[in-house]
C-alpha cells in the first residue's frame, strides 16, 4: 500500500480496504483508532471559533499588503477537533499510563496541583512588560524558586531565565567565557568527557570553543590522571556530568574541581542528573562553578511531548556576577527586575546581556516552586533515596540476564546501565526495547551512553511503586532471556502498538516535512 | 510524602534484594566531606496540597492579572481569546506528560501533531518547511543568523532598527562570544519601517538582513525590494514575526522573498504567562532545510506499508553529531507547538482571518480614539493591531501612573529603550479582541488625564 495521502481512502477500492494487518474494513482496532491528518479532514470554510463576520467593505490601513493568497489552512469545528486531538493522544505511551524509564530523562510523576496554580489568572495572565508593582507575586516566585535553588546546590548566584537544560549549558559556558574575558585570559578548549550528553558537545561548539574528549577508565568514571595531564593554559573550563552518564557517582569530583581551579579553568556540571542527589548532596561542596537544572526532570515540570523546558543555572561566587539579564532584587520596597538598564546599581555591571526575550519560563517556575513546596527538604531528600534505591533494585534485579558493565563499579545512582553484551547473533538492543512496547512498557534509553556497546540506560524514578518495579523486571527478564536464547520473533517487534517499526532510512532518504496535499 | 509510592517495608525488601545495609550505604561513592547528614538546613519540610496552594494563591494575588482591567500591551507578547477546548486538549496526560517522541510506534500521536503543526507553520509564513519548534522568537532570531552564516559562510548580519530590542539584545549576547558582526541602531519614531536604510548597509560580507514584520512600533512595510537586494548581494533575508495572527490579514514574509521566516507562535493558543514558555517558530526554504536547526518530523512507512511519522534528519542535531551539530538545542516547546496547532485548527483559514480582521478594526478605531486625545499623535501610516504613539511627556511615567489607577496602557519605549531619550515620548499600543469599547474609553480617558 503506498502512502495514504487521500483522505479516508476514499480512492481505494473494496478490495483493498480489508487490510491484512488489521482484518477491518477502517484499518481501527476496537479502541485503537486510526485518525487521518488534519488536512485530511477539515476545509478552508470549518471554523471552531465565533467571530464577527468582516466587513470586505471596511477600510484598512494595511499598508497595501494585505493578504491576497489562500492560507491553505483547514479548519474543524470544536467537536470535530476535541476528537482529532483526542483520538491522537490515545496513540502516545505517557508517564500518566506507566512507568517511562528513559535513563537521563527522569520522566516521574507531573502533580495536578502544579498545573492548578500554573493557572491561577494571577500567573497565567501576566504580560512580561507589566509594570513591576502589578506583578509583585510573580517576581516574588522567581526569588523563592531561586532561593531554594541556590540553598540546595550551595551555590551563590543563579540565573533564571535559560529556557531548557541545552539552553542553561550555554549560560554556564558563557558565564565562564565572561569571567576569563575580564580577567583577559583567552582560552580556546573545553574538555568533555567522552560519556558525556551531545548537548555539552554542541554548547561548547556553538560558545565558539574547541572541544576535547576525555577518556574514561574501564570502571566507567572520568580518567582524572588523563584530565589532570591535559589541564593547561588553554583550557577554559571541563564540563562534567554528575552522576555521570553511566549511572555513576564521580568519585574524585572534588579533586577534579580542585585541580581544574588550580590551572585557572572552571567546572560545568551537567545537572540533567540532579534527581540522584537532590537535598543529599550539593555541588557547590564538590567545587561546581556552574550548573544548570532541568527543572523538567528534578523538579517535575511536564515534558509535554518535547518540552517546553526550563533551565535555571546556579553559579559559584567567582561567576555569579556575570549572570544575564534580567534578575531579581529585593529591597525594602519591594521587587525589583533589573533588565537593560540599573544592572550596574544592582550589582550586575558584568551581566553579560540577554539569553532571550523576558524573563524565563514563568509557567515552568510556578510548577517546580509547588513541587519543592510540596516535598519540603525532606521530601526532596527522599527523592534523591528513593531513585536512587530503585535503580539499584533494578540493577541488581537484572544483572544475571543483563551484561552490566559497571555492576562491579560500586552502587549506580538514579540510572541503572545495561548491555546487549551476551544476546545471541542478530539480536541487539532495539529488539529487548520494541518487545517492551508489546509488554506494555516504554523502553529505556537505549544507545546511549556512546562509550557502551549497545547500552541500556534504566531510570526508574522515585514515583514508582514496588509493584510496577517488578512488573516491569519480569517483563525485562523474560525478553532479556529471549535474546540470550536467540529468540527471532523479538526482531518484528512491536506488533501490538499502533505502529510497527517504521522506515526511518526512507524518511531521511526523501524527506516529506509537510502535507503536501 | 504523597507523591512516593515506596513503603518502609518495600524499602526494607528491596535492600535485601540489593544487599546493602541501607540506603546511606549507595551513597558512599559521594566524598565524605560532602554528603549531608540531614535534609539541607534552613529549608522547610514537606507541605500538604491545601498549604501549597494557599502559599502559590497569595503569591498570585499580587498580581494584577492582564483580564482584570483594561490591558493594551503587546511588544511581543499579545493577549487574545484562547477557546476553552485548546486547554483542555494540551492537559491530556498523552500529551503533556510524554517525553520527546524517540519511540515513535508508541508516539504517533505527539508526531503526526508536530507534522500538522510544521505544515500549518510553513504555510501561514509562506515557506516550504517548517521544524517542530524553537525555546521562542528571540532565540528562533539568533539561530536564523547562524544558518544564514553556516550557508553564506559569512558572518556579518545587519538588523533591522524594527526588531524587537530583547531579540537584539539576545543577538547580541550570542554574537559577542561567536564573533559575529551585528550591524544595528535602535529606530527612530518615524511613520515608515527603516527598509531604505537597510539597503544601503547590504555589503559583500553581510550573511543576511533581520527585519521585522509588522515591526516593533507595529509598521508595515513591503520586503519584496528589500528581499531583492539581499540576493543580489548573495546574502538571505530573515524576516521575524512576533504576532502571527497579522499573517491573516497581511501578505506573509515568505511569499515576499524571506529566505527564514523566524516568529514568536505565542499568540495562538500559548497564553502570556510572564514571558514563558513560548513557542519559537522556524520555518525555510526546501533547499535549505538540512541546515535548519530542531527537531524535525518526517512521513513514513512502518512495517506493515502503513503511514506514520518519525523525527527524521536528526544527523544535523547534537545527539548524533555532537560538536558538529547546527544548534546545541535539545528539548524544545512541544506542548506549545501543541496549543498553537489546536487553536490553529479551531480558526482554519476562515477563523484566522476573521480573527485578524477584528483585531485590525479594533486597533483601528483605538487608533483614531487615541489621536483626538490632547498631546498625542500617531506615529504609524500603516499597522495591523498595534501602533506607536508619541505622546507629550514621559511615557514611562504615564503608563506607571495608568496602572495606579487600573489601566494598563501598553509599553513604553522608555522601558524597551532607557539609554535612548529620544524615545521617551513613546508608547506602544496592542489593540486583540480582547479590548471592549469601555476599556478604549478607559484607556482615551487615563491618556486625557495624565497629559492635561
Amino acid at each position: 500500500m503506498s502512502i495514504n495521502s487521500s483522505g479516508w481512502r476514499p480512492s481505494l477500492g473494496a478490495n483493498d480496504m480489508v487490510q491484512d494487518v488489521t482484518g477491518t474494513v477502517t484499518g481501527n482496532r476496537g479502541l485503537l483508532l486510526e485518525e487521518p491528518l488534519l488536512f485530511e479532514l477539515g476545509t478552508a470554510e470549518t471554523c471552531g471559533v465565533d467571530l464577527p463576520v468582516p466587513d470586505p467593505a471596511a477600510a484598512n490601513r494595511l499598508g497595501g499588503l494585505e493578504r491576497d493568497d489562500a492560507l491553505a489552512l483547514p479548519g474543524l469545528s470544536e467537536p470535530e477537533t476535541v476528537r482529532h486531538y483526542t483520538r491522537l493522544s490515545r496513540q502516545n505511551y505517557a508517564i500518566d499510563l506507566g512507568i517511562f524509564p528513559l535513563g537521563s530523562c527522569t520522566m516521574k510523576h507531573n502533580p495536578r496541583l502544579n498545573e492548578k496554580v500554573a493557572r491561577l489568572p494571577g500567573f497565567a495572565d501576566l504580560h512580561p512588560l507589566q509594570p513591576i508593582t502589578t506583578v509583585q507575586g510573580a517576581l516574588g516566585v522567581m526569588a523563592e524558586l531561586g532561593e531554594w535553588l541556590l540553598r540546595l546546590t550551595n551555590m551563590a548566584g543563579v540565573a533564571m531565565s535559560p529556557k531548557a537544560g541545552a539552553h542553561g549549558e550555554l549560560c554556564g559556558i558563557l558565564c565562564i567565557r565572561a569571567a576569563l574575558e575580564a580577567r583577559g585570559d583567552a582560552r580556546e578548549v573545553i574538555l568533555v568527557p567522552d560519556s558525556a550528553h551531545g548537548t555539552n558537545p554542541a554548547t561548547a561548539a556553538f560558545a565558539n570553543y574547541r572541544v576535547e574528549s576525555i577518556p574514561g577508565t574501564p570502571d566507567g568514571r572520568v580518567d582524572f590522571e588523563a584530565l589532570k595531564a591535559r589541564l593547561g593554559p588553554d583550557v577554559a573550563a571541563v564540563m562534567i556530568t554528575n552522576p555521570n552518564t553511566c549511572g555513576l557517582f564521580e568519585r574524585d569530583m572534588k579533586a577534579i574541581s580542585d585541580a581544574v581551579h588550580a590551572a585557572g579553568a572552571f567546572v560545568y556540571c551537567d545537572g540533567a542528573n540532579f534527581n540522584a542527589i537532590v537535598g543529599k548532596v550539593r555541588p557547590g561542596d564538590l567545587g561546581v562553578d556552574a550548573m544548570h537544572i532541568n527543572l523538567h526532570k528534578t523538579f517535575s515540570t511536564p515534558h509535554g511531548g518535547g518540552g517546553p523546558g526550563s533551565g535555571p543555572v546556579v553559579l559559584s561566587e567567582a561567576l555569579a556576577p556575570f549572570a544575564p539579564l534580567p534578575f531579581v532584587v529585593q529591597t525594602a520596597d519591594g521587587y525589583h527586575l533589573v533588565e537593560e538598564e540599573g544592572a550596574a546599581e544592582a550589582g550586575g555591571e558584568q551581566a553579560f546581556g540577554r539569553m532571550s526575550a523576558f524573563h524565563g519560563q514563568m509557567g515552568m517556575f510556578t510548577r517546580a516552586l509547588a513541587y519543592i513546596l510540596s516535598h519540603g527538604a525532606d521530601g526532596l531528600k527522599q527523592v534523591a533515596e528513593d531513585a536512587v534505591l530503585s535503580a539499584n533494585y533494578m540493577l541488581r534485579s537484572l544483572d544475571d540476564v543483563l551484561d552490566a558493565p559497571f555492576g562491579a563499579s560500586g552502587p549506580c545512582m538514579h540510572e541503572a546501565l545495561f548491555s546487549d553484551k551476551g544476546f545471541a547473533d542478530g539480536l541487539s538492543t532495539i529488539d529487548v526495547a520494541k518487545a517492551l512496547i508489546d509488554e506494555g512498557f516504554h523502553p529505556m534509553t537505549m544507545y546511549f551512553p556512546l562509550v557502551v556497546h549497545g547500552a541500556m540506560l534504566v531510570e526508574p524514578t522515585e514515583c514508582e511503586s514496588k509493584a510496577t518495579l517488578d512488573q516491569f523486571i519480569g517483563a525485562l527478564r523474560n525478553i532479556a532471556e529471549r535474546a540470550r536464547a536467540g529468540d527471532s520473533a523479538l526482531a518484528q517487534t512491536p506488533t501490538l502498538a499502533p505502529r510497527r517499526r517504521l522506515d526511518e532510512t526512507l524518511a531521511a532518504r526523501k524527506p516529506r516535512l509537510v502535507w503536501q496535499g | 510524602m504523597r507523591y512516593l509510592p515506596l513503603t518502609e517495608a518495600d524499602r526494607a525488601d528491596m535492600l535485601a534484594r540489593i544487599g546493602a545495609p541501607s540506603v546511606d550505604a549507595l551513597f558512599v561513592d559521594v566524598p565524605e566531606t560532602a554528603r549531608l547528614a540531614g535534609p539541607v538546613e534552613g529549608l522547610p519540610g514537606h507541605a500538604g496540597e491545601l498549604a501549597v496552594e494557599r502559599h502559590m494563591t497569595r503569591l498570585a494575588a499580587r498580581n494584577v492579572n492582564a483580564g482584570s482591567v483594561p490591558f493594551f500591551l503587546g511588544a511581543g507578547a499579545y493577549r487574545h481569546h484562547i477557546p476553552a477546548s485548546v486547554d483542555h486538549l494540551i492537559q491530556r496526560g498523552e500529551y503533556l506528560t510524554a517525553y520527546t517522541p524517540y519511540q515513535p510506534e508508541i508516539a504517533q500521536g505527539t508526531l503526526q501533531m508536530l507534522f500538522e503543526f510544521q505544515t500549518q507553520v510553513a504555510r501561514l509564513l509562506g515557506c516550504d518547511v517548517a521544524n517542530a519548534s524553537m525555546y521562542d522568537g528571540s532565540t528562533a532570531c539568533w539561530e536564523a543568523i547562524a544558518m544564514a552564516a553556516r550557508i553564506t559562510k559569512r558572518k556579518k548580519a545587519i538588523l533591522s532598527s524594527g526588531l524587537h530590542p530583547h531579540y537584539v539584545s539576545t543577538v547580541q549576547t550570542m554574537a559577542r562570544f561567536t564573533g559575529d558582526a551585528i550591524v544595528y541602531t535602535a529606530p527612530e519614531l518615524a511613520a515608515e519601517p527603516d527598509t531604505a536604510a537597510l539597503i544601503g548597509r547590504i555589503d559583500a560580507d553581510t550573511s543576511c538582513v533581520v527585519v521585522q514584520y509588522p515591526d516593533i512600533l507595529g509598521r508595515i512595510g513591503d520586503l519584496s525590494a528589500l528581499a531583492d537586494a539581499v540576493h543580489a548581494a548573495g546574502a538571505l533575508l530573515v524576516a521575524v514575526v512576533t504576532e502571527p495572527v497579522a499573517l491573516g490579514a497581511i501578505r506573509s514574509p515568505g511569499a515576499m522573498g524571506a529566505d527564514i521566516v523566524v516568529g514568536e507562535g505565542q499568540s495562538l493558543g500559548v497564553g502570556l504567562q510572564f514571558g514563558g514558555p513560548y513557542l519559537g517558530l522556524f520555518a525555510t526554504r526546501d533547499k535549505y532545510v538540512r541546515q535548519m536547526p530542531g527537531r524535525l518530523v518526517g512521513e513514513t512507512l512502518d512495517a506493515a506499508g502503513r503511514r506514520g511519522f518519525v523525527l527524521t534528519l536528526s544527523t544535523r542535531e547534537q545527539h548524533i553529531r555532537r560538536e558538529k551539530a547546527t544548534s546545541n538545542i535539545c528539548t524544545n516547546s512541544g506542548l506549545c507547538a501543541l496549543a498553537f496547532s489546536i487553536h490553529m485548527t479551531l480558526l482554519g483559514e476562515k477563523g484566522l482571518r476573521a480573527l485578524a480582521a477584528e483585531n485590525h478594526r479594533l486597533a483601528c478605531r483605538t487608533a483614531d480614539r487615541l489621536a483626538k486625545v490632547p498631546g498625542v499623535k500617531l506615529v504609524n501610516t500603516a499597522f495591523f493591531n498595534e501602533f506607536a504613539l508619541e505622546i507629550a511627556g514621559d511615557a514611562r511615567a504615564v503608563v506607571r501612573a495608568l496602572a495606579a489607577k487600573d489601566v494598563l496602557a501598553g509599553v513604553s519605549l522608555g522601558r524597551l529603550y532607557p539609554d535612548h531619550s529620544e524615545l521617551a515620548g513613546g508608547l506602544l499600543v496592542a489593540v486583540t479582541e480582547t479590548v471592549s469599547e469601555e476599556d478604549i474609553e478607559a484607556l482615551a480617558a487615563g491618556l486625557e488625564e495624565a497629559l492635561a
